[in-house]
């Protein structure tokens, strides 16, 4: 397949795996920033490609992971509602929210009307079709997938819809970035920025962070051979003392972003502080639907007959904060492959098909493939 | 049976019974209209069929037994529709114990409302299905649930067929050194009905593979190969069936991604999509486990009946390991292994729960 088999290239892998191996002088410590570069990772097993010196450690970039368990919770509740359609995207379903209330695959065996789209703007047909009833998408995601939640919002309102409106939990990569800089724990030498994210915001922005924490930042894309040609180039420079942004992940990214989607975000979502499941809150880390938009907002219009509580940061043993911040690895927690599954998730690391924890039991259960 | 006494119209007088009605389930005048004007002419006339049971002419020896049911939506797919589907499935099931086919039950729960024609078609359908196997429905049913108590369709076949072979086809005839072949490219069945399906915007081509695999099953045990164990690929795709039969064995399955055929339109669908090709359903492949020794020729054969060819025809995927080693939480236990051509590999699992559609 075009633009898919090149960047999984066998010799171009090993080209790029010996390049890095003849390159590297000691180690370093370099942080994916999105969960699908880990599975990238994880699934063809580069890191056992790589010299010893490279340390790789998992970022936060899972929407799934960071959504914090009270929004889940209010999902789940609004799913609950007989008069309400609630429009999710599929890997949602499965995360749980706060201890004792289940998951929206349960409520919709339960009978609650819970439907997987692709885009938004399906639920907007949906809403059509269904007058006589609430038509709710659970905005969840990065800035990838946030232009088109307000490009859904800005059909709405020209379409006057009365029946339609947003539970939104949108998040943004470089607040996030900078906390994890700013933290004493910090090992992150060097970071592989989320290509996606950066067809829709440009990489303006992580030249700040580069400069300002002396880091290389390469922006890069998620394939095998995009994987490694990222971590070449972020070898590079930390072998030369550089910390500069480069942009690897060209056949989809530009400096200046997609600038249209960034004038809808700016039109339709105001920057806000926003909690990170086991992390914690994060300054100007999230997007909430401005004033003019609220009447498309599931909490402002009333729907939930009472809020709901936020849950306590570690409500059980899951580690999911330290997995987020690469402070651990997945199966260096005691509850991995045992307590915590797939099937009996702990925390959402374990849920998501781009959390790490499910990337390592998914793809790692023997110990023929080394973990690193 | 053959074809050729098919009526081209529905024999249910349609002005007045232009949808089933729960009178056609309930043992009345309707009901027996419906089994003589509709299922008696298409299926056979035997005098079996108006009992509570077949009588059925048995040979000698083992024979293999089975049983299916089928929910599938939409009805009427790319390439199929619940009544073929409904007679190959459980055909399938059949031959993967090496056994030929010879009859078959056929239970319908229709939904109240359902159009009359829809219900001819399906018929119409089984019947081609059932002629084409040369397989003889021989009993059945039908029951009618009120509205919105049902899919419109719901069929239950059962299937008898004799084993004419010295083999034991099963997981626990499985041997180390064995090699694993796969029938065909796969992932084009499940591609197909996703696309039909509400809310997916998504326009392919692509049409299911469902197909009886009885002929290549036979064409195998004709040519002497001694089968170890088959498995054909529905719920849950080639990983689901690998995995099946590495925990049935306590063996490691050893396989090489890059011999494992999927279609452009397949692996395309999956990209956007965020699926796993490996873990889609099939309805017309099937794996199967053969000596070394044989392993060329059982290819040869399957590729002679692989109505895919060039990359996209049958292929060796594999062979079978001794494994002592436990995993990662001290459990010793078969699993499967995925090879990839840049020189990693991974641990093929069960899935958990659904294949989700991924946010990005």
């Amino acid at each position: 397949m075009k633009y898919v088999d090149e960047y999984r290239n066998a010799e171009a892998v090993r080209h790029y795996a010996k390049a890095i191996a003849q390159l590297i002088t000691c180690p370093w410590t370099i942080m994916e920033i999105c969960g699908g570069q880990t599975h990238t990772i994880v699934k063809y097993g580069l890191d056992d490609l790589l010299p010893p010196e490279i340390t790789l450690i998992h970022g936060p970039g899972c929407p799934v992971c960071v959504t914090p368990a009270e929004i889940i919770d209010q999902a789940i509740a609004l799913a609950t509602l007989p008069n309400v359609i609630l429009c999710s995207f599929g890997d949602m379903l499965r995360v749980p929210g706060s201890p004792e209330q289940g998951d929206l695959l349960s409520v919709k065996a339960m009978g609650g009307d819970v439907r997987i789209l692709y885009s938004p703007l399906d639920a907007l047909k949906i809403a059509q079709a269904n007058p006589d009833k609430e038509v709710v998408f659970f905005a969840v995601g990065f800035e990838t997938t946030a232009p088109a939640t307000a490009m859904t919002i800005y059909q709405a309102a020209q379409q006057n819809l009365q029946n339609f409106s947003l539970l939104v939990s949108h998040v943004r990569v470089p607040p996030a970035m900078e906390a994890i800089l700013s933290s004493p724990d910090c090992q992150v030498q060097g970071f592989l920025a989320a290509g996606h994210v950066c067809t829709v915001m440009g990489y303006r922005e992580y030249e700040a962070i580069a400069a300002r924490y002396h880091i290389p930042i390469i922006v890069t894309g998620f394939e095998p051979v995009d994987i490694l040609q990222g971590l070449y180039h972020c070898i590079r420079q930390l072998e030369a003392g550089e910390s500069k942004v480069e942009n690897h992940y060209a056949r989809s990214v530009r400096q200046q972003g997609n600038e249209t989607a960034q004038s809808l975000l700016q039109k339709v979502f105001e920057i806000v502080p926003q909690t990170w499941r086991g992390i914690g809150e994060i300054p100007a880390s999230g997007l909430k639907l401005k004033p003019e938009f609220a009447a498309f907002d599931a909490l402002h219009k009333g729907l939930l007959p009472k809020a709901i509580a936020p849950t306590p940061v570690v409500p059980n043993e899951c580690i999911s904060g330290l997995i987020l911040q690469g402070i651990r690895k997945p199966q260096t927690c005691p509850a991995f492959g045992t307590r915590c599954t797939p099937n009996h998730p702990l925390g959402a690391p374990m849920v998501s098909s781009e959390g790490a924890c499910a990337a390592y039991y998914r793809y790692r259960q023997m110990p023929t493939a080394a973990v690193s | 049976m053959n074809t050729a006494n098919f009526l081209s119209h529905c024999p249910i007088p349609l002005q007045q019974y232009p949808h089933v009605l729960m009178a056609h389930g309930g043992g009345g005048r309707l009901m027996h209209q419906l089994i003589e004007k509709m299922l008696l002419p298409t299926f056979g006339t035997e005098p079996d069929w108006q009992h509570d049971a077949a009588r059925l002419e048995l040979p000698h020896g083992r024979m293999a037994f089975t049983t299916d049911s089928y929910v599938v939506s939409p009805l009427f797919f790319p390439g199929g529709d619940i009544g073929a589907m409904a007679v190959y499935g459980t055909v399938n099931d059949l031959s993967m114990a090496g056994a030929k086919p010879l009859y078959l039950s056929l239970s319908f729960i229709l939904e109240e409302g359902l159009p009359m024609e829809t219900l001819w078609a399906v018929v119409q359908s089984i019947q081609i299905a059932a002629a084409t196997v040369g397989v003889n429905i021989v009993t059945g049913d039908t029951k009618v649930v009120e509205r919105g108590k049902g899919d419109g369709i719901y069929i239950n076949t059962s299937g008898v067929g004799v084993i004419d072979h010295p083999w034991r086809i099963c997981p626990k005839s499985v041997q180390p050194g064995d090699v694993i072949l796969l029938s065909g490219d796969i992932g084009r069945h499940g591609i197909a009905i996703m696309a039909q399906r509400e809310g997916l915007a998504f326009e392919t081509t692509l049409e299911s593979d469902l197909a009886p695999l009885t002929e290549a099953v036979q064409a195998l045990l004709a040519a002497g190969i001694e089968i170890h164990c088959l498995r054909d690929l529905t719920r849950g795709g080639l990983a689901t069936a690998l995995n099946e039969i590495a925990i049935a064995t306590q063996l490691e399955l050893s396989l090489q991604e890059q011999s494992i055929p999927v279609c452009e339109a397949v692996q395309g669908a999956c990209e956007i999509l965020g699926l796993d090709p490996l873990y889609i359903a099939n309805e017309g492949r099937f794996i199967a486990f053969v000596p070394r020794t044989q392993g060329d020729a059982a290819l040869q054969i399957l590729r002679d009946f692989s109505p895919t060819q060039g990359d996209l025809t049958a292929q060796q995927i594999g062979v079978v390991q001794n494994y002592t080693q436990s995993n990662h939480f001290g459990i010793s236990q078969g699993f499967v292994k995925l090879h990839h051509a840049i020189g990693g590999a991974r641990i093929l699992d069960y899935l958990s729960g659904e294949q989700l559609p991924r946010i990005c």
